[in-house]
């Protein structure tokens, strides 16, 4: 008995019913599709973040300096996208924009008719809110000490800003900033349902194509697991490095 | 505009049900989150374990995954067993009960979390003088312990409360009629489904806005004593 006649049995086996059978042949078998599922996954979730954070960083600084004209609207942003769910965000982009036949004549149809490209600026700009928010604390938190040795050196408030400012903010930030990859990376998970194989979007597939329930579900829970903890462990060593000076 | 005024009170039944899975899933999720943080706290080696895999698997997967889980691998548990007991019939699990089940899950490992941090940031002194005046256990836990633990905990509380708010829309995947399964619904019927999902959108802002302002009064109010 080869491997794929193993497999086909097994495959028989996991649809008879018993509850309790779980066939790792699948898991094996479809390896190309997982691995690009945990690809597009990751490519969700780390464009997601760096690009939030390019936005939330001017942001946060207008957040921070209460600045008159910039702070309104920021707020209003950060409070939109961090008090409703990202699912509907997601909908609204990729089921709602949609409707208007202004979008659809627009150069940005080609973008927002793809579902790859409607997942990433929701999770961008939801990302980039929380990402304000967690910023404009770590600014906030800013040693005084800090900007008066900056001043009293003579620095302009932009070089204060990119030497001193965000540097500091940023290794404060550094452990809510894991949180957040945490919370995107699951977050992630919605690009499934706007028809993305993303890990769960295979996971899904797999259950279908071979009439199987636990194989697609259990295997893309263990691999959202693995890449939590992986990110986990990462933005600690990260931790390590960038705040060995507050080490105690 | 003219069909969302129609279909307000199916919304509104919608939002109901939104708000049912929250609160159900907050009340599972507290009672998870107390029975881990007292197990990692004050219990012997397997509560420890137990309560430790617990926390690690609900906070490694992602809400979706575990609602699909719960649904349709309790809709295969269910019949499977029921098929072995000779029972040969379709058995649905309930579209509520496994969302609020995945969801109390996955936010009782937070609050899990949450409880224990909270639990010692209790000054140690604060026991040892109630155990000196002669407290009883029960008095102590009621008098020193616990009002101190809500003013600690509180904070992270309404944080993963609108965590798990928000978290609730994703049950609408499985089928469920809650404000945003409507809402999608009707909207695609009336080929309006970006008005719909503002209204949805509102109706997030209204809960999560109304219960910030709500769990930051009573904060102050639980922080009075300092």
């Amino acid at each position: 008995m080869d491997f794929a006649e193993f497999c086909a049995r097994a495959v028989e086996a996991s649809q008879s019913g018993n509850p309790w059978f779980f066939n790792p042949c699948l898991v094996g078998y479809e390896w190309r599709r997982w691995a690009l599922g945990v690809w597009l996954t990751l490519e969700l979730t780390v464009l997601a973040m760096a690009l939030g954070f390019l936005l939330a960083l001017p942001m946060a600084l207008a957040r921070a300096a209460r600045h008159p004209l910039f702070d309104p609207p920021v707020r209003a942003f950060v409070y939109v996208f961090r008090g409703s769910p990202l699912l509907v965000q997601a909908f609204l982009l990729y089921y709602g924009v949609a409707q208007f036949a202004v979008v659809r004549e627009s150069w940005l149809w080609p973008y927002l008719r793809e579902a790859w490209w409607c997942a990433l600026i929701a999770f961008t700009l939801n990302s980039a809110a929380y990402m304000t928010e967690i910023l404009r604390g770590a600014i906030l938190a800013t040693p005084r000490g800090e900007r008066e040795a900056a001043v009293a050196l003579g620095m302009s408030p932009a070089l204060t800003a990119r030497r001193i400012v965000i540097p500091s903010a940023l290794r404060r930030a550094l452990p809510q900033i894991g949180n957040e990859f945490v919370f995107m990376l699951h977050g992630s998970a919605i690009a499934s349902i706007i028809t993305l194989q993303d890990i769960l979007g295979v996971g899904r597939m797999i259950n279908g194509r071979y009439y199987v329930v636990y194989e697609g579900l259990l295997t893309a829970a263990a691999l959202y697991m693995a890449l939590t903890y992986l990110g986990i462990f990462t933005f600690r060593a990260l931790e390590r490095r960038y705040t060995r000076h507050l080490a105690r | 505009m003219q069909a969302v005024l129609d279909a307000a009170p199916l919304l509104f039944r919608g939002f109901q049900i939104t708000l049912s899975v929250a609160l159900l899933s907050l009340a599972l999720a507290t009672a998870l989150g107390a029975l881990a943080a007292a197990a990692k706290l004050g219990g012997g080696a397997l509560a420890r374990g137990t309560a430790e895999v617990y926390t690690t698997i609900a906070r490694g997967v992602p809400d979706l995954v575990m609602i699909l889980i719960v649904y349709f691998g309790g809709q295969r548990l269910v019949s499977g067993l029921a098929a072995s007991l000779g029972f040969s019939g379709r058995i649905d699990v309930s579209v509520f009960a496994a969302g609020v089940v995945a969801i109390g899950f996955t936010y009782g490992a937070y609050l899990g979390e949450t409880f224990r941090g909270a639990y010692r940031a209790i000054p140690v002194g604060q026991v040892e003088a109630a155990r000196a005046l002669g407290l009883s256990r029960a008095r102590m836990t009621w008098r020193i312990v616990a009002p101190q633990l809500a003013r600690f905990a509180l904070p992270g509380y309404a944080n993963v409360w609108q965590v798990l708010v928000k978290a609730t829309a994703v049950v609408s995947v499985i089928g469920l009629a809650d404000i945003v399964g409507l809402a999608m619904r009707i909207g695609r019927r009336e080929r309006d489904p970006f008005t719909f999902l503002l209204v949805v959108m509102a109706a997030y802002l209204l809960i999560t806005s109304v219960s910030g302002w709500a769990f930051s009064r009573a904060e102050r109010r639980l922080a009075r004593g300092y």
